[in-house]
């Protein structure tokens, strides 16, 4: 079992997508981890031929464990996390090795069919790629209870409108009976909800799974930042570089490139930071046992909003090695992958540092936390137009306020302020980006 | 293409990137991506969809003319016809 995220002890193999005697290649999905955080697929390490599964679906089991024994490779099965250096192989999902069991790729859909006397067998899934939806089972044991939301990896469908009324009023979303397409609350369904509170939701003990994982990850990631907070001394700094130049050149690269080619501002972002990292060693890397550890490569996180709420933040592994569209491609496929909750394990080891991106509507700034064991996490305002002096004169330009939160065990100011300097440098030469 | 098909498909468009938005309750005078809470990954996800279904691009100068749904929905009927 690999460790998948820094404050990870144990995880559950919901569905192994291999058998004994299948051929397996390093990087074939071999079974779906389920995490306090998230559902994710986990890559083979090696290549060779399956000879036992050491685990059985549904049982947690600490990191560590091993899972798989393969022959053809050492004979302690391959269980370790996989370093930051090692290069992630591209997410290549190989067809299944043999015919799948009907797709039930979540636990609460199986606990509801366990529940409801439903033979998995015999029902036909309606969700993507075939796969079982809580609405499934629901139609085949012919509830009475009105349609329950499809199987969303704990997510509530609502209207953004509904979703942030409620939030404001304190209201549990799950509570409330959606009237809106598929089921989903919209805000006239708020109107008629008991003002109850988030708070005085379902007894303990009686929370969905669904309830209890977006429980988890808030109180996971608030423990982590609560232990940020405690352990990492921070330090900002903030500065405010004249995007003009770099957005001018993008337009003029994306004109003559095709739509699914195109490349967004914070892919340049992005790449600015990486190539800064390369010459300020002091924010890229991990503190273990009261040291700093400099990586060589910059394995990136990258913090991905999630629809209905919530943070992920998906790695993309030796970000160095990838230019600018190909640096772009990465990020839109980890941050649909966050968003459609189909992350690969690979995607969530251990990030090197970490960039957040408030977005086109977000604040002007964000000083935020740092994730340990990294050291530092760099942030981006929103994209806007400000007065700004060019030689002399005050003109319109658009403009993004870059900030670092670093550790000031391994870094101060002067280190800090020389690596926003050198990303500021690489966004006025965007060509050398 | 009529108004319908050319809401239909952005619609569908949406739907792939924000499937819990009702967009029935979208001020459609309002900017869209405001309404959709939707950020530039978002947008240009449903830009691709769109000009997959129309057949041609639409170039990122023409982001300010797709900025409501009502203007998208206009864009689109003018790009496919004639």
């Amino acid at each position: 079992m690999p460790s998948l995220g820094a404050d990870m002890d144990a995880g559950t193999v919901v569905e192994w997508r291999i058998a004994p005697g299948d051929h397996v290649a390093r990087g074939d999905i071999v079974a779906v981890v389920s995490t306090e955080k998230a559902d994710l697929d986990m890559e083979a390490f090696a290549d060779g031929i399956v000879e036992e599964l050491l685990v059985p679906e549904g049982v947690e089991v600490a990191v560590g464990t091993p899972l798989v024994r393969l022959a053809g490779s050492a004979p302690s099965p391959p269980s370790a996390p996989s370093p930051p250096s090692a290069p992630a192989p591209p997410a290549a999902a190989a067809p299944p090795r043999r015919e799948p069991a009907p797709r039930v790729t979540s636990p609460l859909v199986r606990h509801l069919a366990v529940e409801r006397h439903v033979d998995l067998g015999g029902v036909q899934g309606t969700g993507p790629g075939g796969s079982i939806t809580r609405g499934d089972i629901e139609r085949v044991s012919h509830a009475s209870a009105p349609p329950a939301p499809p199987e969303d990896r704990g997510r509530i469908r609502a209207s953004p409108l509904a979703r942030s009324r409620a939030r404001r009023r304190g209201l549990d979303l799950r509570g409330v009976p959606g009237t809106g397409p598929g089921g989903a609350v919209v805000e006239a369904d708020l109107a008629s909800a008991a003002a109850t509170p988030a708070t005085a939701g379902p007894a303990p003990g009686t929370t969905s799974p669904t309830g209890r994982r977006a429980d988890a990850v808030r109180r996971s990631v608030g423990q982590l930042m609560a232990r940020s907070a405690r352990e990492v001394p921070h330090y900002y700094l903030a500065s405010t570089i004249d995007l003009q130049p770099a957005l001018d050149w993008l337009a003029g690269q994306n004109q003559d490139r095709p739509v699914a080619e195109r490349v967004l501002p914070a892919a340049l972002l992005a790449r600015a930071v990486v190539v800064a990292c390369a010459a300020h060693p002091l924010v890229n890397g991990h503190w273990v046992d009261g040291a700093f550890r400099p990586s060589e490569v910059v394995d990136l996180g990258v913090a991905v909003r999630l629809r209905g709420g919530g943070v992920v933040s998906p790695v993309v592994a030796d970000a160095g090695q990838l230019s600018v569209p190909e640096l772009m491609a990465r990020l839109r496929q980890v941050v649909e992958r966050a968003r459609s909750g189909r992350l690969l394990a690979s995607e969530m080891a251990g990030p090197t540092m970490t960039i957040t991106n408030l977005g086109d509507r977000g604040a002007d700034s964000v000083l935020g936390v740092i994730s340990p064991p990294q050291v530092a996490l760099v942030g981006f305002g929103r994209i806007a137009e400000r007065p700004w002096v060019v030689d002399g004169e005050v003109v319109a330009r658009s403009v993004v306020t870059a900030s670092l939160a670093a550790d000031h065990r391994v870094s101060d100011g002067q280190d800090g302020s020389a690596f926003l300097a050198a990303v500021e440098r690489s966004l006025a030469r965007p060509d050398d980006l | 293409m009529e108004r319908t098909e050319a809401y239909e498909v952005i619609a569908g468009a949406l739907a792939s990137v924000a499937p819990e938005v009702d967009l029935g309750r979208i001020d459609p005078g309002e900017e869209l991506a405001f309404e959709a809470d939707l950020d530039s990954m978002d947008f240009l996800h449903v830009v691709e969809a769109v000009s997959a279904a129309i057949g041609r691009d639409i170039p990122e100068s023409d982001y300010r003319k797709v900025g409501t749904l009502d203007s998208f929905v206009d864009y689109v009927v003018g790009a496919t016809t004639g």
